[in-house]
C-alpha cells in the first residue's frame, strides 16, 4: 500500500482529486447567500486575507514541486528542482552565505553562495525547506480527503436518525477518543509501516472525531428548524434531506474545520518524525529538519539554520491557517465574534 | 447521585472492551506472533523452537473462538489477551523483558513531577490573562494578545524546547539541560526548565479558550443584573464571572487529571527525565509493541476515569444532574 501512496503522481492525482473537490464546494457556495454574504465580510478582513494570500503562495510553492519534467538523461525532476537546479551541492555543512565549509580543522572552499546554508548532505537548505512544502501540504491534503467526508457523513447520519444509528457512531468515535491520539496514531504506524500514504491514513482516523462531534450536534440543532419538518412534509426522502438539505447547512463548518484542523496536521507531523514514525528518509519534511537539529545544536560551531529556516516555513503556514481559520469564523458567524 | 454513578461506570465498560480490541488487532497485523518469535529468539531459532515459544505464551491457539472440540469456546487469543488486562497484568517488555506494571509504576513518579507542576502553572497563567483579556476586551490589548496567543500555538513543541534547551541551559548555564535524580531539593533545579517550558507550550491553546468561555459567561443574564445593580466591573470580573466561569473550566481540568501520569514525551524525552513519556519514546523508537500496546490500553484507562471524574464533578456542582 505504501508503495501506491508514495508514487508521485497517486499522490498529485489525490491531491488534484481535493483541489476538484474545493472548486465544487466553491461553486456550489457561491450560489448559497449564506456562502456570498460571508465572501463579502472576509474581503474586508485585513488579517483573513493576507493570510490567505500566504497560504495560496504555499500552494503554489507545494504544486511547483508536484510536477514533474522528464529529462533527457537521468532521473525527473520536479518543476522547482529544474528551477534551483544552478544551485550547487556540497559535501557537508556550510553557514548561510559563507566562503568556506563549516569545519573547524579544514574548511574548504564552497561551489557557491547559499542564502540559507547546507545540511549535513550539503543540500541547500533553502531548496530543501522549499521542496518539504509539498509534504506538508500533501499529508494535511490527502488526510482531508479521508477523514473530511467521512466525519461530515457520519455526523449528519448520527444527528439527523439518532437512536441507534447515532449510539454507534457515538460508541465508535467515543472508543477512538479514549486512546490519547499520538499513542493511536503510533500504534497505527507501527501496523501499516512508515510512508506518506500511512501517516495520511493514521491521521485521517484519528482526525474525524473532532469533526463528527461538531457536525452532529450542529445537525441535531438544524433538524429542529422548520424547514426540515417542511422538506418531510413534503414527503421527501431522508437522503434527499440529508444531501440537500442538512448538507449545505452544516457546511460552513466543515470548511472551518478544515482550514483550522489542517494547521494541527502540519504539526503532528513534525512529532511524528521525532518520534521516528513520520515521513520516511529522503522525503524533504520540515518535521525530520527540526528533528535533525536536536544534534545540530550540540555541534560547535553551532548550526541553527536548518531549525532556523524549518521553524520559520512551518510557522508561516500554521499560523496563516489558524488565522485564516478564525477569519473564517468570523466571516460566517459574524455575531459569536 | 449513586445511580447516576453507576450508569456512568457502566458507560465506560463497553468502550474499554472495544481499546483492547482495536490494540489486539493492531498487535497481530503488525507483526505476526511466528515473525515475534522468530525476533525474540534470534539466532537460535527452529520451528520447534518458535513453536514452544508460542505454545509457551498461548499464540498457537485460534485468535477469536476457539472451535476445536473439547475446548472451551472462548480459550483464544484474543479472549485471555481480555482476560490478562482485566486483571491489569501488562506482560512484559519487547526489549527489555521487565515486567510492564514494574516499568509503569517506576516512569509514574518523576512523570508527575514534571507535568503536575506545569499544568497548574501554565493554568493558572492562561486563566490571569484569559481573564486579563477579557477585562479589556475589544481592545488594542485584546486583539494584540489574541493574536499573539495564535502565534504560541503555531510553533511546534519541539522548537520550545530545543530553544529552551540551547538558549537558557547551554547558553546562560542556568540549569542542567539533561538528566534528572530524586533527591529532594536537588530534583528542583533538573525539573524547574522543562515545567517552565511545559506550560508555555499549551499557553496559547489554553488562553484562548478560557478567553471565548469567559467571554460566552459575560453575556449571560446574572452579569447584567450585577451591572444593574452597581456592581463595579473588576467585581464583577474577578468574583461572578470567574466564579461561574470556573464551572466550565473544572470540567475541563479534571478531564486532563489522569493522563498527566503518562507524562509528556518531548518534554521527558529532551531532558532526559526517566518518566513514562521517556520510556514509550524509547520503545517506539526501538520498536517495543507490547510496551506501545500496554500503553494504549493504560492511556485509554487513565482517559476514561477522566471523563467519569468529571462526571462527579458535574454532579456536585450541578444538582440538576445529580437528582435526575
Amino acid at each position: 500500500m505504501n508503495a501506491l501512496f508514495d508514487n508521485l503522481w497517486v499522490q498529485n492525482a489525490l491531491v488534484l482529486a481535493g483541489v476538484a473537490v474545493w472548486v465544487a464546494l466553491l461553486i456550489h457556495g457561491s450560489r448559497s447567500e449564506r456562502w456570498r454574504r460571508a465572501w463579502l465580510r472576509l474581503r474586508k478582513d485585513r488579517v483573513g486575507m493576507i493570510s490567505g494570500g500566504v497560504i495560496a503562495l504555499y500552494l503554489g510553492v507545494g504544486a511547483l514541486e508536484s510536477f514533474q519534467i522528464p529529462q533527457p538523461t537521468g532521473p525527473s525532476l520536479s518543476v522547482l528542482g529544474w528551477m534551483t537546479r544552478g544551485v550547487p551541492r556540497e559535501k557537508s555543512y556550510s553557514a548561510p552565505l559563507a566562503r568556506t565549509s563549516l569545519s573547524v580543522v579544514k574548511p574548504e572552499p564552497l561551489k557557491g553562495r547559499h542564502l540559507l546554508g547546507t545540511d549535513a548532505l550539503g543540500n541547500d537548505t533553502l531548496v530543501q525547506t522549499l521542496r518539504a512544502c509539498r509534504t506538508a501540504l500533501a499529508i494535511g491534503g490527502i488526510t482531508s480527503l479521508i477523514y473530511i467526508p467521512l466525519g461530515t457523513l457520519l455526523g449528519i447520519l448520527a444527528g439527523y436518525y439518532r437512536r441507534w444509528v447515532d449510539d454507534v457512531i457515538q460508541y465508535v468515535y467515543s472508543t477512538l477518543a479514549s486512546i490519547p491520539s499520538i499513542l493511536l496514531l503510533v500504534s497505527i504506524l507501527m501496523a501499516l509501516g512508515k510512508g506518506l500514504g500511512t501517516m495520511s491514513i493514521a491521521l485521517g482516523v484519528t482526525s474525524w472525531v473532532g469533526l463528527c462531534r461538531l457536525i452532529r450536534g450542529e445537525t441535531m440543532r438544524q433538524s429542529e428548524r422548520p424547514y426540515v419538518a417542511a422538506a418531510r412534509a413534503l414527503g421527501q426522502s431522508h437522503w434527499k434531506i440529508v444531501l440537500h438539505h442538512l448538507l449545505p447547512n452544516v457546511l460552513h463548518l466543515v470548511v472551518i474545520n478544515f482550514v483550522l484542523g489542517f494547521s494541527g496536521l502540519v504539526l503532528t507531523e513534525a512529532i511524528l518524525s521525532y518520534l521516528g514514525v513520520g515521513t520516511p528518509v529522503g522525503t524533504p519534511s520540515w518535521g525530520s529538519m527540526i528533528d535533525g537539529a536536536r544534534s545540530e545544536f550540540s555541534r560547535e560551531p553551532l548550526v541553527w539554520w536548518n531549525l532556523t529556516a524549518a521553524t520559520g516555513a512551518l510557522f508561516g503556514l500554521v499560523l496563516s491557517l489558524n488565522l485564516f481559520g478564525d477569519a473564517l469564523r468570523r466571516a460566517f458567524d459574524p455575531k459569536k465574534a | 447521585m449513586f445511580n447516576y454513578l453507576i450508569r456512568r461506570l457502566l458507560y465506560a465498560i463497553p468502550i474499554l472492551l472495544g481499546v483492547m480490541l482495536i490494540s489486539f488487532v493492531l498487535s497481530f497485523v503488525v507483526q505476526s506472533p511466528e515473525s515475534r518469535a522468530r525476533m525474540q529468539l534470534g539466532q537460535r531459532a527452529t520451528p520447534k523452537s518458535v513453536e514452544a515459544w508460542l505454545h509457551q505464551r498461548g499464540l498457537d491457539k485460534p485468535r477469536f473462538l476457539n472451535t476445536a472440540k473439547d475446548a472451551p469456546l472462548l480459550d483464544s487469543q484474543f479472549f485471555n489477551h481480555l482476560g490478562k488486562l482485566v486483571t491489569f497484568e501488562l506482560g512484559v517488555s519487547d526489549v527489555s523483558g521487565r515486567d510492564l506494571k514494574e516499568v509503569f509504576r517506576e516512569g509514574a513518579l518523576p512523570s508527575l513531577l514534571i507535568t503536575l507542576p506545569a499544568f497548574f502553572v501554565g493554568l493558572a497563567l492562561a486563566v490571569s490573562l484569559a481573564l486579563y483579556q477579557v477585562f479589556v476586551r475589544h481592545s488594542l490589548a485584546d486583539s494584540l494578545g489574541s493574536i499573539l496567543a495564535v502565534a504560541l500555538m503555531s510553533v511546534p513543541a519541539m522548537v520550545y524546547i530545543i530553544f529552551g534547551q540551547a538558549v537558557i541551559a547551554l547558553a546562560f548555564n542556568y540549569f542542567p539541560a539533561f538528566g534528572f535524580d530524586l533527591s529532594g531539593w536537588g530534583t528542583a533545579k533538573f525539573i524547574l526548565l522543562p515545567v517552565a517550558l511545559m506550560a508555555v507550550m499549551g499557553l496559547g491553546g489554553d488562553v484562548r479558550l478560557f478567553r471565548a468561555i469567559f467571554l460566552e459567561e459575560i453575556a449571560q443574564d446574572y452579569v447584567r443584573t450585577a451591572q444593574a445593580k452597581g456592581v463595579s466591573n473588576a467585581r464583577l470580573l474577578f468574583v461572578h464571572v470567574l466564579k461561574n466561569g470556573m464551572i466550565a473550566l473544572i470540567t475541563l481540568i479534571v478531564a486532563q487529571l489522569p493522563l498527566l501520569v503518562m507524562g509528556s514525551l518531548l518534554v521527558e524525552n529532551f531532558f532526559g527525565i526517566p518518566g513514562l513519556g521517556n520510556t514509550l519514546v524509547l520503545a517506539i523508537r526501538q520498536g517495543d509493541h507490547a510496551t506501545v500496546f500496554a500503553s494504549v490500553y493504560l492511556g485509554a484507562i487513565l482517559y476514561l476515569a477522566g471523563l467519569i471524574l468529571t462526571d462527579i464533578c458535574y454532579a456536585l456542582v450541578d444538582p440538576r444532574i445529580r437528582l435526575s
